[in-house]
């Protein structure tokens, strides 16, 4: 077992919000030098970056989970993490069928897909900025479906957190986890675990919060785990 | 004024009403983030939103407003529904917008400012 450093909570120039500079090869190396073993990549509504992401982050060292920032109805913001491609492809699949609309570059920024090289393969032309029409309790569903972990999105902001919209985090929503990018609100009930992550949209901020996990190796289940505080696994400080 | 009387004036569908409809409306709040409202309304206020997930019941309970009208046609969730009628909170839907909706509540004597 040992101390993990992660920040799981990372855009790419996948988000029309996010810098243009965050490439899949910038995003590594940024991640690298904030002395970052794990990220999760999680972008608005999509993983078509997290494959390029992840190719450029084997060779160098950093572990990349694939991950999606999903947007319920009541626009609450939610992290889903998976360990498999497969999974994360078909909640990918989900959201498309639920997200209306279609993306104004002018207005909201442009939607890069890229490889591992920094290429524009493509430009994605859906709304990623907007809302799916699924509840946020049938995303936690889906994420949980296919086997994902399900973390609600910077709870400590005053806009897209389960808190700003809903009030307080409902009892029977089953998440994994809270995450917070200042400081931890007191509305979040004692049993859930929080996290710390830099949501970042721009290369100086990747790393800027992470959390450390006490775990095996550098994976989704790993993190899963050590949510779930098994054989030993836990989270060790946020910072 | 009370709920049946504004019901019945601005053509406001009832979804969970019962005795609750006798409730006085003293004033109103619009809102659709839930901290907001929590922090915002006031007791016996009408708050008029777009939120349909079943945490506004326990907000209007909470705040101990007189009901809540739902905007833009939009339906209560089946979750919303169960609760409403558990906790005795009215809960009705307009076809209007939320902008029209409050101008007409404006126009019956309704104001967000209590003296």
């Amino acid at each position: 077992m040992r101390a993990l450093h992660a920040d799981l909570h990372i855009h790419s120039c996948l988000s029309p919000c996010a810098d243009r500079e965050m490439s899949p090869s910038t995003i590594v190396r940024w991640a690298r030098r904030k002395g970052l073993e794990l990220i999760a990549l999680c972008d608005h509504n999509s993983a078509e970056n997290v494959g390029a992401a992840s190719r450029a982050g084997g060779p160098v060292g950093l572990a990349v989970i694939g991950g999606m920032e999903i947007t319920s109805r009541e626009e609450v913001h939610v992290l889903g993490l998976f360990e498999e491609d497969r999974p994360l492809q078909a909640v990918q699949g989900v959201v498309y069928d639920h997200l209306p609309g279609e993306n104004d570059p002018d207005a909201f920024g442009e939607q890069l897909v890229m490889d591992e090289w920094d290429n524009v393969i493509a430009r994605n032309r859906r709304l990623l900025i907007g809302a799916t029409d699924l509840t946020l309790a049938e995303i936690v569903r889906t994420v949980h479906a296919f086997g994902g972990i399900a973390i609600a999105s910077h709870v400590d902001r005053p806009s897209f957190s389960v808190l700003s919209q809903l009030g307080f985090i409902p009892r029977d929503l089953e998440l994994d986890g809270v995450e917070v990018v200042a400081t931890r609100p007191p509305e979040v009930p004692q049993d859930l675990p929080v996290i710390s992550s830099s949501d970042a949209h721009r290369p100086e901020e990747i790393g800027a919060r992470q959390t450390c996990f006490l775990v095996e190796e550098a994976t989704a289940k790993e993190i899963g785990m050590a949510l779930k505080r098994i054989g030993g696994r836990r989270i060790l400080a946020e910072q | 004024m009370n709920l049946r009387d504004l019901a019945r004036n601005l053509e406001l569908e009832v979804k969970v009403g019962g005795k609750s409809l006798a409730n006085e409306v003293r004033g109103g709040y619009a809102g659709d983030l839930l901290s907001d409202v929590i922090a915002n309304a006031r007791a016996a206020d009408l708050w008029v939103t777009l939120q349909t997930h079943q945490n506004i019941v326990a907000v209007a309970c909470m705040k101990e407003l007189a009901g809540v009208v739902l905007v833009n046609g939009r339906q209560p969730e089946k979750d919303t529904l169960e609760k409403a009628a558990e906790e005795n909170v009215p809960l009705l839907v307009s076809e209007l917008s939320a902008f029209e909706l409050i101008g007409r509540l404006h126009g019956l004597g309704l104001s967000g400012i209590r003296k």
